[in-house]
Formats: C-alpha cells, structure tokens, sequence
C-alpha cells in the first residue's frame, strides 16, 4: 500500500513564483525516500505539503489513503526540522511527551513509552535535562524520538542533520537507519548532501529547480542493513555519482557553473 | 555539601557586606568629622536611634505604602498582562494601540498624581494605587506582546503538524514564551510601584502613609525620622523587589542561570 501519493502537485506562491509543477510521486510503505536538489527546487515546500502545512495550488495529496488534512489531525504523520525545535520550558522526557499529551495518553502510558524512546535514541539518563544541556546533535535526537513517539506511519524530516558537524552526521545517520529499521515506519528525508541520501536511502529522488520538478528517481541498491563499510563500497560511489549527474542535468547549481566557468559563490 | 554551600555562599556575600559597611561607618566618619549639618545628612547612628525611638509607627506607615504599592503593583500588572493577551490575539488592534503604549511608557504618569489626588480623595489607599497601577501597566504591557509575539515559528508550525488549536498554542507554547519577558516587566514594575505611591502621597496623603510623613518631618527638621523612613521606604522596596526574582526562579526554573540577581 502506498503511504504518500501526490498527483500532479503544483504549489504557486503570491506574486507568480512557481515553486513546484506537476509533481507526481508514489511512497510505498517502508521506503525510505530522499528529496534532493539545490535551494529553491521547492523540496522543503513539497515535504510542507505532504504534511498539509502549506496548501498547495492544485494537484491532490493522499497520505495513508486519506486526504492530507485529515491525515494531519490523524497524527498519521511526524516530523523533524533543522533545528531540533524543543520546547525549552519542558524536559527532555517532557518534549518526548508532547505528542502523546495532546493525543490523550494516560500517564502511565506515557511513561512507557518515553523510556521505549530514550533508549531507541540512545539517551537514557538524560530524561529530565532540559534542552540546553544537551548538545545539538542530542536534541536532534531528542526530536526523532518525539516525532516517532507516538507510532506514525509516516516520519517526515527536512535537512535534520544540516546544522551538524560532518561527524555527528554520519553517526546519525547510521542511528537513524537503525531507528528506521526498529520502528518500521516510511520516512521522507529532505537533504541537499549527496552521500547523506545515497547512504540513507531505497530511493533518491533528484529535483530541479525554477520551476521545481522531479528530474529523476534514482533506486538505491545497496545492500541492508548499512554502516560504515557502505560508504566505501565501490557501488556508493557509482550511485553518488549518479545522483550528481541528475542534479547537474537538472540545472542545479553546478549547471551554470560548468556551462560558464563562474566560481560557485555566484548560484 | 549543605555546609560547604552555606560556606560558599557567605564567601559570595562577604565583599557586599564588607562594602555595606565600610560605607556606613565613612558615612558616620565624614557626618561626625566634618560636622556636617544634620538637615544636610544626619549620621547613620542618630538616624538608627530615631529608628527604635519610633519603630511602631514606622513600620505602621511603611506597611501602609506598601499596601498601596502592593495593589497598584497588581492592579497594573493584571491589566497590562490581560491588554497584551488581547492584544497578541488580534493584531490589527495591536497594531493601533502598540505605538501609543510606547510612547505612553515613556511619559513620566507621576506628573499625573496631583490630578489623580483630585479624582479619588487621597486620604484612601486608592489615589495612590491609581498611580502605582497607571505606573506599572505599561512595561508589563509592552513586554508581554513582545513576548507573546517572540514565539519561534517553527515551534507553531510543530503543534499544527499535532493538529491543535489555538488555545493549546497559547497555553503550551506562547504563555511559557512570554513569561521570562512578564517576569522582567514585574521586576522593573515592583520598584515602580513603591516609588509611585510615595511620590503620589508627597501631592497629598494621609498621616498613615510613608510619603506624607517624610515630607512633614523634613519641613519640622526631623530630619533623623525622615532618614528612618526613607530607609523603610528602601527595605520594603527591596523586599518587593527580590519577591518578584524569588517567583520568577520558581516559575521559569526551566531557564539556564546565567545572570545574577537583578541582572
């Protein structure tokens, strides 16, 4: 069954700016898919939708087989932003929380199942830190667990690791495709780096911008589970550059590059 | 560790203590060696003895300010904090009356206590509450739409991902936002308050009240009393003022201390 079907989206911004045209895409259930192009080819919009923040212009929206706004007030879906957006005033087990208060756990279930979520974060002991205490690459982790805590089908995450060192990335990343695996839930990852999306994902899908388009959808093969081997696997770096190929083809900020010689600080 | 920490503390505290006296005893010494007038500056040690001479009566007319500064303090404060609620819900009227509280917190409301002393009579509490509430309102008013509106958007956008509405973002996210920004305003109108009400009983007050007893003592040269009352009029406010930062550390125990006390 598939969890996400857009058709023919089209999202026109006041004053004529065409962030997406036509999009049609098709998540099945299970599938771990990275929306990736350079600034401006509308893919944090299109995650925006698919989560019913933004309306879009035309086009239709289907999450869990029902239109996105009631997915939305279904919790049929969590999310996770660049910046960890914690609430400061609660604790971490607070934060975790949230979710489950405003869906009317009891107390003992809710207990439950911050302990199930620190330990799936690896975070244990750190229940009743507030958010200042911890470093970014916590909270970030802090805000997986809350967005998965209350079982969703769907877990949408736009660029969550693009504030962190290279390092905290990648041990990330690793986390989360263990996370992925345990909780068995359709993720849809908003990324501008290449071996963030190869490395994560069953399938990349490469969009253009000015208009915003899918360009290309590129399955990724690699073998599960992954780690760190994966990365220097000769079929890694087929693929990435495969991705890098589409998103040049794509127009993307590197096109003109190429095409005029100008240095990359004029994209 | 509970020692240690009682240690440690009275290691914090000893220079302000040191320097609290270091100035009372260069006071009496410059009042005593220089003979300096007493309607100029009396010593510390006269104005202690008009203290206990009188010490029923001062604390009498003291509690009786702060009464009025007390309900001033709240009447203002609730009315500034229940505007800014309104005024954060709908921005249009916000947007009308935003620049007028602005500027309206910059005028100096206690150029207004001889006309109030003529609308409520001021041998009551009243008048000068009045003065303390107009007083307090407008910082807490201006801080609390600032605070209100401070809210990250981001942190909107995650409880309309839960589907909430409105009041659940203002209860869960606005309110808990804006109260470091109240917490400030009361700080600020906690003293406001206690200078209010003085200043509004100089224009007129009864016998009871802090402000028409410093003003009559200073005209009879009893100079060492006015002293002894300007020195309630300074613990009390003192007093209110470190109150407003005790709730505050139990209301936002949540917020990284990185300030000291009035800071």
């Amino acid at each position: 069954m598939s969890v996400v079907t857009l058709s023919r989206v089209t999202k026109e911004f006041k004053g004529g700016t065409v962030a997406l045209e036509d999009i049609d895409l098709e998540i099945e259930q299970g599938e771990f898919i990275s929306l990736i192009g350079p600034s401006g080819c509308g893919k944090s919009t299109l995650l925006r939708i698919i989560g019913d923040l933004i309306e879009p212009s035309r086009g239709s929206i289907a999450v869990n087989g029902k239109p996105a706004r009631q997915a939305r007030r279904d919790h049929d879906y969590g999310i996770v932003f660049q910046d960890a957006v914690l609430y400061d005033w609660r604790t971490v087990s607070k934060n975790i929380a949230l979710p489950l208060e405003l869906a009317g756990w009891s107390r003992d279930r809710r207990r439950e199942r911050i302990e199930q979520m620190l330990e799936l974060v690896e975070l244990q002991g750190f229940a009743d830190h507030h958010p200042w205490q911890l470093s970014g690459g916590m909270q970030q982790r802090v805000a997986i667990a809350r967005a998965l805590s209350f079982d969703p089908a769907l877990l949408l995450m736009d660029e969550p690791f693009g504030a962190l060192d290279e390092m905290t990335r990648e041990r990330l990343n690793a986390e989360l495709l263990r996370i992925w695996e345990a909780s068995k839930s359709t993720v849809v990852f908003v990324t501008h780096s290449i071996a963030e999306a190869v490395f994560l994902s069953t399938r990349v899908v490469v969009m253009s911008p000015r208009p915003g388009r899918i360009s290309r959808t590129i399955p990724i093969d690699l073998s599960q589970p992954r780690g760190v081997e994966t990365r220097e696997d000769p079929r890694f770096f087929e693929l990435a550059t495969e991705v890098r190929e589409a998103l040049h083809l794509g127009g993307g900020h590197d096109a003109p590059l190429a095409a005029t010689g100008l240095s990359e600080g004029a994209a | 560790m509970s020692m240690s920490l009682v240690g440690r503390r009275a290691r914090d505290w000893f220079p302000a203590l040191l320097v609290l006296v270091a100035f009372v005893g260069v006071w009496e010494g410059i009042v005593k060696g220089a003979h300096v007038q007493r309607f100029l500056l009396p010593a510390p040690t006269a104005i202690w003895t008009s203290f206990t001479a009188s010490q029923g009566q001062l604390w009498h007319e003291g509690w009786y300010t702060f009464q009025e500064a007390l309900g001033g303090f709240a009447i203002g404060s609730g009315a500034g904090i229940l505007l800014a609620v309104v005024v954060a819900r709908w921005t249009l009227l916000g947007n009308g009356l935003m620049p007028y509280a602005i500027a309206a917190n910059a005028v100096p409301i206690i150029a207004f206590a001889p006309i109030t002393n003529t609308w409520f009579n001021p041998l009551t509490k009243t008048a000068h509450m009045m003065i303390a509430a107009v007083i307090c309102f407008f910082p807490v008013f201006v801080n609390v739409v600032r605070g209100l509106r401070s809210v990250k958007p981001a942190q909107i956008e995650l409880m309309r991902s839960y589907a909430v509405g409105e009041l659940a973002v203002f209860r869960l996210v606005r309110v808990p936002t804006a109260l470091p920004f109240l917490f400030t305003a009361l700080r600020v109108a906690s003293v406001l308050a206690m200078i209010g009400a003085i200043v509004s009983e100089y224009y007129g007050g009864s016998l009871d009240t802090l402000g028409a007893n410093i003003l009559q003592d200073a005209s009879l040269f009893q100079f060492e009393k006015a002293w002894a009352e300007i020195v309630i009029a300074c613990v009390l406010g003192i007093g209110f003022f470190l109150g407003v930062v005790v709730v505050e550390r139990l209301a936002t125990r949540w917020q990284p201390r990185l300030e000291i006390v009035g800071a």
